[in-house]
């Protein structure tokens, strides 16, 4: 029985995810796979990213795992993380790519050139350090996590999903973004949990203990 | 709102971090993952590793290190220091770190820079930039301050950004050991010439120096090693300070 298998497709540092993973739950049995019937088999599915959207699509249906990655997410307890996360969506701006269209909305890139902080700074592009992350809602992942808490971002592009209802956070650079959506079994986040110390590691924690319900 | 960074950065060689006393000689300064632990403890947002093994035999070393460190440290992990090749970023990446620093191979083979960004992905490819003054510019030096190489620095900047660096570390050969502070100017024109966040290094002697870097040299985060290894400050001492000054920091 896996307990938690994480979606290897090629792409990203798979391996911090696990790690943090067997962190918080040395209990359970965490695999990094690319098998299809293992993500099948899993009670819950971890769906990491890093890199390019156009590259992670490609290598996600090169490795034949569109429909395993469709299925768990519709039925047990699913976290996106970062492209993870946009790979929800229907469409990003990045390489004009489409996602998997399971949640509905778009994948928009910062624009850097009209970026500025309170004191007139530049803002840089990727958005990448520690921001802090307001929660929308109530949700069981954010169990033990303050509001306005700060987690690690490395990104680019940002998501806009077309039910605003379904955003459980979000942050600011330097204009409020959707960093996080909650729906039924699904949570997704932009940010690296894995990388975010203390806060990062509870919201694994809570993930791990989920009973996959989000109202 | 996004913090400022404050990055520790280690010198690792075979296998034990260390620090230059004087800066000549070379000091054990103690166990790479428990300074790493010590570093989190107080606050770091990220660690830089840097290895300085001249022995190809002990390179390997390093790979074990950020191992246990990854599997016992959850903030970003970026290691630099001998790599080549396209292979050595994926070994390093494996191993747990999250970014790879790239700095002479940068010069030796620009197409280095490209291929890494293209197969790993820009966020995870930090081109480290070594600049000294000659005459009215900023030169690009290799092998550690050693090889002038006639590359105007905020060119290069540019150059690396447009190949697929996610990020810069700029280094002052100039200012780098001197505990007199960062070389503002030079800061300033790179983190105004580019998109990416701009790691500022070289100098740091107090917690002052720290600000001036964001205020006045435009960093997005600033790396410091002896400040924080001889055990003047802590880093949270340093995120305090910053914050008294009013920058945005994790606390």
């Amino acid at each position: 029985m896996i307990d938690i298998a994480v979606v290897d497709y090629g792409m990203g540092n798979l391996r911090s995810v696990a790690k943090a993973l067997e962190h918080v739950a040395p209990d359970h049995r965490v695999v990094v796979t690319s098998d299809p019937a293992k993500i099948a088999a899993a009670g819950r599915v971890v769906f990491p990213g890093q890199g390019a959207m156009p590259d992670c699509v490609r290598e996600l249906d090169a490795r034949g795992l569109r429909e395993a990655v469709i299925a768990a997410a519709a039925d047990k307890p699913f976290l996106g993380i970062c492209i993870g996360l946009q790979l929800l969506f229907d469409h990003s701006e990045e390489g004009d790519v489409a996602g998997l269209g399971i949640v509905p909305g778009q994948v928009k890139r910062f624009a850097a050139a009209d970026m500025h902080d309170a004191l007139g700074g530049k803002l840089k592009v990727p958005h990448m350090g520690w921001n802090q992350v307001y929660q929308s809602d109530k949700h069981p992942l954010w169990a033990g996590i303050e509001q306005g808490a700060r987690f690690y971002y490395v990104h680019s592009y940002y998501v806009q999903p077309q039910d605003a209802a379904i955003e459980a956070g979000y942050s600011e650079y330097p204009t409020r973004f959707t960093s996080c959506v909650a729906r039924n079994n699904i949570f997704a986040v932009q940010f690296h949990p894995e990388k975010s110390q203390h806060d990062g590691l509870q919201l694994l924690a809570n993930f791990v203990r989920w009973n996959g319900v989000s109202n | 709102m996004l913090a400022k960074r404050i990055i520790p950065c280690l010198d690792v060689t075979d296998g034990r971090v260390v620090k230059g006393v004087n800066f000549l000689e070379l000091r054990d300064a103690g166990d790479p993952v428990e300074i790493a632990k010590r570093y989190d403890d107080q606050g770091a947002d990220e660690l830089t590793f840097l290895d300085i093994t001249a022995s190809s035999d002990n390179r390997g070393l390093i790979l074990g290190i950020i191992e246990q460190v990854a599997s016992q440290v959850f903030i970003p992990l970026t290691v630099g220091g001998g790599v080549r090749e396209v292979e050595d970023v994926r070994r390093l990446l494996n191993a747990g770190a999250d970014k790879v620093s790239i700095n002479t191979s940068a010069v030796l083979n620009p197409q280095l820079v490209a291929d890494a960004a293209g197969r790993f992905g820009s966020q995870c490819i930090v081109v480290a930039i070594d600049a000294k003054q000659v005459g009215d510019h900023w030169e690009v030096f290799t092998h550690g301050g050693r090889k002038a190489t006639g590359i105007n620095a905020v060119d290069w900047a540019r150059n690396m950004v447009a190949l697929g660096a996610g990020e810069l570390l700029v280094t002052s050969m100039d200012r780098d050991g001197t505990r007199v502070g960062f070389n503002l100017p030079l800061n300033r024109a790179i983190s105004d010439a580019v998109d990416v966040p701009i790691i500022a290094s070289g100098g740091v002697g107090n917690l002052m120096h720290l600000v001036e870097g964001v205020k006045e040299g435009g960093a997005d985060a600033v790396l410091a090693a002896s400040i924080f290894h001889y055990g003047e400050f802590t880093v949270r001492q340093a995120k305090e300070y910053m914050r008294e000054h009013g920058i945005e920091v994790r606390l």
